[in-house]
């Protein structure tokens, strides 16, 4: 599996293609989609910085939090934004492969550490010294939905080694109620986007930081229960 | 050139006296644009945040109106799709601020299903589906969908909020959309749309008389503990004032006389003031303060058609039933 991940450098058309491909596909189906079956509220977009390198640090519930947080850049910029996500997971069947690698650029990282003794976070380090956007959920997995799980450590480990690029705590809600974990059929509720101001990964206690202000964040948007 | 203008919209069904209307409220809303944009906010922050919120209130009707008097240009099927989309829209706010169950998931798209099955009634003109759908058939199969997720536990409530919902968000909406198809084939054309314009300007200008006479001589709560803002005062001011402009208006829109459509706007306006109140309760139950973030300066779709919801049922029966 890891040879598919590493470096097969597909050419400089088909690389065009892709881009070509993934703002056709943001403009008519994600935006619209977002538009009308969910009407995204967000709040306090001015904070979200005009350009990278940046990482964005949000709460995961669902497939649809990354296509959210992409859609809030403008279509041409989409292809300096990749959310980092599990190679286990994504690379396993070639069709997600497809989307997820080819479609949406994301990049995949092994959750178990590099193999080969290869760096595991060398892909999302070389994209922040592009000058990209990263999409980071620190809680690793979607988990129960509309519920924050702990933050794990590998957000710690980019933000640490690249410590000026600043950190943005964003709070998603209501993407677990359209399409949890587990669900094939999204059903359509308003979802909140909340931005938070940026931080830099610097100091002690990180992870405790950035957990407790998404928390902060998610106190701006009422909840409704869910069962 | 004015007889250009009145020709262009009476050969798109709308008779002139509606046009004039709906330039009256044009005019109006240019008038608050340029009022709010002369006065200087404030010194201190809290004034500043009331002028920046009254802005956000009148762009956002602006884009209402807009919006109605697109569709109103367009015709009939426009109008009815609009109101569906409100409709949806109104659901959706509402299934999103209401506690539900995973489990249930699959009977949510169902009721979803209700919004376009709804319309293609008020489309068709089926009076008889039309006023039966939700309170009959919609209200045997949500729960006999929810029964067969086979969850018991919330089921009362699941099925009681969920059926609630679509009486206030979808059936309610839909009396207004079916305005337009109540007037009997010999009608005047335009009848319809000036019945909705009408109920629409009545319904709105209520909302905004009764915020304004509460707000200069409120002074005895109505309903402390649900809405501590609604006062005495302000119920009769806003009661008066509708009085009057429907009774002014009736004859210019409807084939209501000025006498009646006093008494209807007195109606519309203890109406309206009910569905406000009643919202205001649903959202003090849920512990929010406004249903949504969709209109700026308004709240959520459901705060600015909370009113609505109770008057276009009522004006809907009286008119079907006295005039046609």
């Amino acid at each position: 599996m890891s040879s598919a991940i590493s470096t097969s450098s597909p050419g400089r058309l088909r690389l065009r293609l892709r881009a070509a491909l993934r703002i056709a596909f943001f403009a008519a189906v994600v935006r619209p989609f977002l538009l009308v079956a969910i009407g995204l509220a967000v709040r306090h977009r001015e904070r979200l910085p005009k350009a990278g390198p940046l990482i964005i640090a949000a709460n995961h519930n669902s497939h649809l939090d990354t296509l959210a947080l992409m859609a809030l850049f403008p279509l041409r910029q989409l292809q300096h934004v990749h959310a980092v996500a599990a190679a286990d997971y994504f690379l396993t069947n070639r069709l997600l492969k497809w989307f997820a690698v080819d479609l949406l650029a994301i990049i995949p990282v092994e959750r178990t550490g590099g193999k080969g003794g290869r760096d595991p976070l060398a892909d999302a380090l070389e994209a922040l010294d592009r000058g990209d956007v990263l999409i980071i959920f620190p809680e690793g997995s979607r988990g129960e939905p509309e519920t924050r799980q702990a933050f794990k450590r590998g957000i710690g480990h980019i933000a640490r080694r690249r410590p000026d690029v600043p950190v943005l705590p964003v709070f998603l809600r209501g993407f677990g109620r359209v399409l949890p974990k587990g669900d094939h059929l999204p059903v359509p509720f308003f979802c909140d986007v909340v931005i938070g101001e940026p931080m830099t990964g610097a100091g002690e206690g990180f992870i405790q930081r950035l957990e407790a202000t998404v928390d902060a964040l998610a106190r701006e948007t009422p909840s409704p229960d869910w069962a | 050139m004015l007889s250009e203008i009145a020709a262009f919209f009476a050969g798109r069904g709308l008779p002139l006296p509606l046009v004039a209307v709906v330039g009256v409220i044009l005019a109006g809303l240019v008038f608050a644009s340029v009022f709010v944009r002369l006065r200087r906010p404030g010194s201190d922050e809290k004034a500043a945040a009331k002028h920046a919120e009254l802005k956000a209130r009148i762009r956002s009707w602006w884009v209402m109106v807009a919006i109605l008097v697109a569709a109103l240009v367009l015709g009939r099927t426009a109008m009815i799709v609009l109101l569906a989309f409100v409709s949806y829209l109104a659901l959706k706010e509402y299934l999103t601020i209401i506690p539900t169950r995973r489990t249930d998931r699959v009977v949510l798209l169902v009721a979803y299903l209700a919004v376009p099955i709804q319309y293609y009634w008020v489309g068709s003109a089926w009076y008889g589906m039309f006023v039966i759908f939700i309170p009959v058939y919609m209200f045997l199969v949500l729960p006999a969908a929810l029964v067969l997720r086979g969850e018991t536990a919330g089921f009362l409530k699941a099925a009681g909020t969920l059926h609630w919902g679509l009486m206030i968000a979808v059936f309610a909406i839909s009396h207004a959309a079916y305005l337009l198809a109540v007037p009997t084939p010999g009608s005047p054309e335009g009848t319809g749309a000036g019945l909705l314009v009408f109920l629409i300007i009545v319904t709105e200008f209520n909302d905004v008389a009764q915020f304004l006479s509460g707000r200069t001589f409120g002074r005895r709560k109505i309903t402390p503990k649900v809405s501590p803002n609604k006062t005495v005062e302000g119920f009769l001011g806003g009661l008066a004032a509708t009085t009057v402009l429907a009774a002014a208006l009736a004859p210019v829109l409807t084939p209501i006389a000025p006498l009646p459509g006093a008494a209807i706007g007195a109606l519309l306006a203890v109406a309206g003031f009910f569905g406000d109140i009643v919202m205001s309760a649903v959202k003090r139950d849920l512990g929010i303060k406004d249903t949504g973030t969709m209109l700026p300066g308004h709240g959520g779709i459901l705060d600015r058609i909370d009113s609505l919801v109770f008057t276009a049922p009522l004006f809907f029966h009286v008119v079907r039933y006295f005039y046609f």
